[in-house]
């Protein structure tokens, strides 16, 4: 059972998400996490799907998308080919003095930026690969992270990979 | 200046340029402005007596001619009575439009009378679905709908109509091809696997074909007999392939699976090489799937390509029409006639072994004086209508088994049942549809007194538009088939199987304006057949038969099919 990434173009049509969620949901697939925004042809839509499953499984959810009539490509990626970034919103308790500079700094070592700095809370942007992100919440979490927003994974094929 | 048509009239003209000549339908307050034109147009209406048959007759009609079926329905519960008549076509790949009314666009959402979201609640039973929110994209829409039904692996489409849309102007187009970037099946079977897989036929010892449902929506029941027959390979056909091949050729095994025959069961265990053509290796077929043929090199042609490899890992898979890939296999033959002749003369022992099996364990039943057995009215309908080319059409249950087993199939097109879903109620209304376009044929529903109860208002529709179809009641008092798995499986715990209080469906049927005949006595079946298949109208006949019978052979399920349960 690995991670798999799964990028699939789609037509930008009103239901083609609950297509989509319904074909992993009715099907017994999992996902981890989708993300889904326009591409720069405003008729089509690019998703990033993150799921597990072994090879078996992975090639009938590439096909099975691929039946799908608004899918106009699916393409596995797999960790030599692709890059894959995923953003999360950070909310701590403003705090002070010398534990609120620790973790400023820390912040600052994993390429962070502070998006507001108020009176009662302090709100950071972290950007980067699932694991910089994994092991970042691991080393803040002690900060006490009221709040959390993740976008989940995009991803894009490097060189070569249409 | 171009004409401005309706929405409705749109609809019409392009159903026109489609070449549909039926409708089954249904009508309400959201396609109330649809029926009103309905009678401008050269298409027939039949008015069925609840939605479900609607669906199930398009889909008769859609099986015995190869054309898309076509039924119409109204809003809310119109458009939720469609449900399991597209989840039982989309099962059997069976091509269908259906269109369902639909409130306003401006009421969507707002919990408006009679509205439902069928457009969500269909998603996961058709191949696609559409809600049309302008006028300005019905015509579009339309021809899609009706290209993606019948092509590639046949579906069922649902297009869902506002009131507003149908009652919206635009100008009609022209008839153009539809453009879809995302679907674009693969016909053409790759000629380098179609030469991998065609070596190794020839070199097998033990080769078997195992056929789907695929080989009758591709029309290739006639390639397929000339392959099988040309390398003298035995064919077994899934319960959707009944037809494909000839029964009666010796190279038949029958049906397999779970009330399959012996032979073609212990053919597909000891086979060297398996070639399934358009078929899914669904679990009925297979039973305990790594008992499924274990030594066989599996070759598996097929046009969904999610078809391949998805229950069983397959050795040369080739994604393709049936049609054309049996086409290229023909001329492989064609250009290695040493290697077709020495493959068909090299199957001797394997066809010998395959008679020795043949005659350990026929289809069996006993018929004495006393009761009816219900294999034996299958048999005599198969043989007093041999010369007939009828159509027959089943229920669910034993009565759908018996009649897989105990008819002889010659033709294809010629068989309607609901195998993927097992849709009790399919049968009086698919044989309605199949009656609608083939008046002049005998039109059979074979059924039990269960199951006909579940759609037996379609009585109404077939005496209304005098469409002679024969219902053939097997009536042994039970749900039959969980009878028989309750006997087995549950310790004769008869738990709600037992159906005391039936219809007298004599009467019953000279209720709604058919005839209505009965026998209960062996001896009276012949005769009783005969007067109903002479009757030029609908006819009811309900055969008293011995209530405990069982389906014979059975695979237990999650068993090996080598492992059946033979009395």
């Amino acid at each position: 059972m690995r991670k798999h990434i799964i990028s699939v173009l789609v037509e930008n049509e009103f239901g083609v998400l609950s297509r989509i969620a319904s074909l992993f949901s009715g099907r017994g697939f999992n996902i981890e996490s989708l993300t889904v925004a326009e591409t720069d042809d405003a008729t089509v839509s690019s998703m990033t799907i993150v799921t597990t499953g072994d090879d078996h499984i992975i090639e009938q959810i590439t096909k099975q998308l691929n039946k799908l009539i608004n899918v106009i490509k699916v393409v596995e990626l797999t960790e030599a080919t692709q890059m894959a970034r995923e953003m999360v919103l950070l909310k701590f308790a403003s705090g002070s003095g010398g534990k609120r500079l620790e973790l400023l700094r820390l912040v600052e070592v994993y390429q962070g930026r502070v998006l507001e700095l108020g009176a009662r809370s302090l709100v950071v942007e972290l950007t980067g690969s699932r694991d910089k992100i994994e092991a970042a919440l691991k080393v803040l979490a002690p900060f006490g992270i009221r709040e959390m927003a993740r976008t989940g994974l995009v991803a894009l094929g490097r060189n070569g990979i249409k | 200046m171009k004409k401005m048509l309706t929405g409705a009239q749109i609809l019409l003209e392009v159903l026109q340029e489609q070449g549909v000549e039926v409708i089954f339908g249904y009508p309400g307050g959201a396609v109330i402005n649809l029926y009103d034109h309905l009678p401008d147009y050269d298409c027939r209406h039949f008015l069925v007596r609840h939605e479900q048959a609607a669906v199930h007759a398009a889909d008769g009609y859609a099986r015995a001619t190869g054309k898309t079926g076509v039924a119409l329905v109204t809003s809310g519960p119109g458009a939720t009575n469609t449900v399991t008549g597209l989840a039982t076509a989309y099962m059997d790949s069976i091509p269908m439009v259906v269109f369902s009314g639909q409130v306003p666009t401006p009421l969507i959402g707002n919990d408006a009378f009679q509205e439902a979201d069928i457009v969500g609640i269909t998603r996961p039973c058709t191949k696609h679905n559409y809600l049309v929110k302008r006028v300005e994209d019905l015509e579009r829409i339309i021809n899609e709908a009706f290209h993606i039904a019948n092509s590639g692996r046949p579906g069922p489409v649902l297009i869902d109509l506002p009131k507003d849309v149908i009652g919206g102007k635009c100008a009609k187009k022209k008839p153009e091809k539809p453009v879809l970037k995302g679907y674009n099946p693969n016909y053409a079977g790759h000629p380098g696997q179609v030469q991998r897989a065609m070596q190794q036929i020839f070199k097998a010892k033990r080769p078997l074909f195992y056929v789907g449902g695929g080989v009758i929506l591709g029309d290739a029941a006639e390639a397929l007999t000339e392959l099988a027959r040309k390398l003298r390979i035995p064919v077994t056909t899934t319960l959707m392939g009944l037809g494909a091949f000839p029964e009666d050729d010796p190279l038949s095994l029958g049906m397999l699976g779970m009330h399959g025959t012996y032979r073609a069961n212990m053919a597909v265990t000891e086979s060297d090489v398996m070639v399934a053509f358009g078929a899914r290796f669904d679990d009925r077929v297979t039973g305990r799937i790594d008992q499924f043929a274990p030594g066989a090199k599996i070759i598996h042609v097929d046009i969904d390509p999610t078809s391949i490899s998805k229950n069983v890992v397959v050795d040369i898979p080739i994604v393709g029409d049936v049609g054309d890939v049996l086409g290229k296999m023909l001329e492989v033959v064609e250009n290695s006639p040493d290697e077709a002749s020495r493959c068909a003369s090299g199957h001797d022992e394997w066809l010998e072994k395959i008679a020795y099996w043949r005659d350990l364990h026929k289809l069996s039943y006993e018929q004495d004086t006393e009761e009816i057995k219900p294999q034996f009215v299958v048999e005599k309908i198969s043989e007093l209508t041999r010369d007939l080319n009828p159509i027959v059409s089943t229920e669910v249950g034993q009565n759908q088994m018996w009649a897989a087993q105990f008819f002889t199939f010659t033709q294809p097109r010629s068989w309607l049942t609901s195998g993927g879903l097992g849709t009790m109620g399919y049968g009086l209304p698919a044989a309605m549809g199949a009656q609608v376009a083939f008046p002049g044929r005998l039109v059979l529903d074979i059924a039990g007194d269960g199951s006909i109860q579940m759609n037996i208002q379609e009585l109404a529709t077939v005496v209304q538009y005098n469409l002679p179809v024969k219902v053939i009641i097997l009536n042994n008092g039970y749900l039959g088939m969980v009878r028989q798995w309750q006997e087995l499986f549950f310790d004769r715990h008869y738990s709600s199987t037992r159906m005391n209080h039936a219809p007298d469906f004599v009467k019953l049927a000279e209720a709604y304006g058919a005839l209505g005949l009965r026998a209960e006595k062996p001896g009276e079946v012949e005769e009783t057949l005969k007067k109903a298949f002479a009757h030029p109208g609908p006819v009811i006949v309900d055969f008293k038969v011995a209530a405990e019978e069982n389906v014979y052979p059975m695979v237990p399920a999650g068993e090996a099919i080598s492992n059946m349960l033979l009395v």
